[in-house]
């Protein structure tokens, strides 16, 4: 059996990865992302099935789950930090659903 | 790879061989289980349309139920009228009666229901007798039909048991067979993401068409998906755009081309990757799917739905252990929480092919065996009137 995995990355292409169980701000990550082994330290809490950086995210670039843009960063997001509707804005939902309808 | 399959004379395969025993109204929704009870070999279909539509939606009910009854695993139809419904009968018997499967009718109003019962025991009787004489026989896995559905949803659909759905989809694809998928609410979002697979720029434009349609009809009714999506239960589990969340539910359509785009209850032609425009309500749902020509249904799930269909073997996965162990009468499958990436996805993806061949060639899935899923529907866009 192989080491359980905490968080997940589903495509190569992904700069975000999703906890599998609920992780500790200040804990080392270690991640397969596609066969490349990641260690990341996490900024705060993320909860199951939430999503964190794998990377630093310039504020306006594509946030990217799926190998796809899931929205843009709309501030700067650092490696390990927690991303969700705070720091990340559709592109594809109605006016005025920043941050999440 | 192979299957054992019941060759049909339209030259599709049934991986059931069941006589179909379909209520062209929801007023013989009575008679038609009452016969389907006795007649062992018969599965009913149910619905409430057929009366008080307006006529598109008459039209819907109309090629909807053709097209359920010319599905590859009905070996014949006895269709269960009322006699005054708005639904075309004569014309689901011609086009039923073009694949070269038998059809008969019993007509409630002619003498009544007690009389149509004793008819339609007999006709149902004989059909099944008819129907017992097919042989099933060996055929190669490129004769597939395999519809995919997600859900109950929760965090690991979009995780696990929708991107497992989607290696499926890969695998049936790649051998050659048929996978249909749809559920157009959920693409709003990612309709942009699925156009971009489409074959032609003609298929383009009909999945964007289908999600603005939808949105339009949504508006009228005085809603906005868009703007309602993700929800406040969606956010508090993690998604955090409705691209995420459609990304999530399209991961289940697998990654090859997309061939075309079919209306509601519009049987599919051809081979390959087809998306029907229908809801994703489960009834009228599935209904679209045996309506497609899908033979297995691959329905990916989180928190755990218990549907079947009369005739179409549904196989339920999911990514949730908590589920899979409440589960057990349900739920056919677990997929590893980790399988919605790389090599895991791959063998999650290869393990569930193997169970669809298993029960292509008879193996009887949760739901079946259960007898749960006997209230399908069909789609309406107007009003009941």
């Amino acid at each position: 059996m192989e080491l359980k995995e905490e968080a997940i990355v589903l495509n190569e292409k992904d700069n975000v990865a999703t906890a599998l169980v609920d992780l500790e701000p200040g804990s080392s990550v270690k991640i397969d992302a596609g066969g490349k082994l990641l260690t990341v330290k996490l900024t705060s809490r993320i909860p199951f099935g939430h999503k964190f950086s794998l990377a630093r995210i310039e504020a306006g670039a594509p946030v990217i789950k799926y190998g796809e843009a899931i929205g843009n960063a709309t501030a700067l997001i650092g490696a390990g930090d927690y991303v969700h509707v705070h720091n990340v804005v559709s592109t594809r939902g109605s006016a005025g659903t920043e941050g999440g309808a | 790879m192979s299957f054992l399959g019941y060759p049909r004379a339209d030259g599709s395969v049934g991986v059931r061989n069941y006589v179909g025993v379909i209520s062209t109204v929801g007023c013989a929704n009575d008679v038609a289980p009452w016969i389907a009870q006795q007649i062992r070999g018969t599965a009913p279909f149910l619905h409430q349309a057929g009366c008080g539509q307006l006529l598109p939606d008459l039209e819907i009910t109309t090629r909807t139920l053709a097209a359920v009854g010319q599905n590859p695993n009905l070996a014949g139809v006895l269709l269960v009228s009322l006699g005054c419904e708005g639904t075309d009968v004569e014309r689901i018997e011609k086009e039923i009666a073009a694949t070269g499967r038998p059809v008969k009718k019993v007509v409630i109003q002619k003498a009544g229901a007690t009389v149509a019962l004793g008819e339609g025991l007999l006709i149902a009787q004989a059909l099944v007798s008819e129907a017992s004489q097919i042989k099933p026989q060996e055929f190669d896995d490129s004769h597939l039909v395999v519809g995919v559905k997600c859900g109950g949803s929760d965090t690991t659909s979009g995780l696990a048991s929708n991107p497992a759905a989607g290696a499926v989809c890969d695998i049936v694809l790649d051998h050659g067979g048929t996978c249909i998928f749809g559920e157009t609410t959920e693409f709003l979002g990612a309709e942009h993401i699925l156009a971009r697979r489409a074959v032609s720029k003609k298929v383009a434009d009909k999945i964007f068409k289908i999600v603005d349609d939808l949105e339009r009809r949504v508006r009228a009714s005085g809603g906005d998906m868009r703007g309602g999506n993700p929800s406040a239960g969606n956010i508090a589990g993690g998604l955090t755009t409705i691209e995420e969340k459609s990304l999530g539910a399209i991961a289940k359509g697998g990654t090859r081309t997309i061939q075309d785009v079919y209306n509601y209850g519009e049987r599919v032609k051809g081979k390959g990757l087809f998306i029907v425009d229908s809801p994703g309500r489960e009834p009228e749902f599935l209904t679209a799917l045996a309506a497609a020509g899908a033979q297995i249904g691959l329905f990916s799930t989180g928190l755990g739905v218990p549907q079947g269909f009369p005739f179409m073997p549904i196989i339920k996965i999911t990514g949730n252990p908590v589920t899979f162990q409440r589960l057990p009468d349900h739920i056919d499958m677990l997929v590893e929480m980790t399988a919605g990436k790389g090599a895991g996805l791959k063998e999650s993806g290869e393990k569930i092919y193997q169970e669809v061949l298993a029960v292509a060639s008879g193996k009887q899935t949760k739901a079946e065996i259960l007898g749960y899923g006997n209230f399908p529907g069909i789609y309406t866009l107007g009003p009941i009137v």
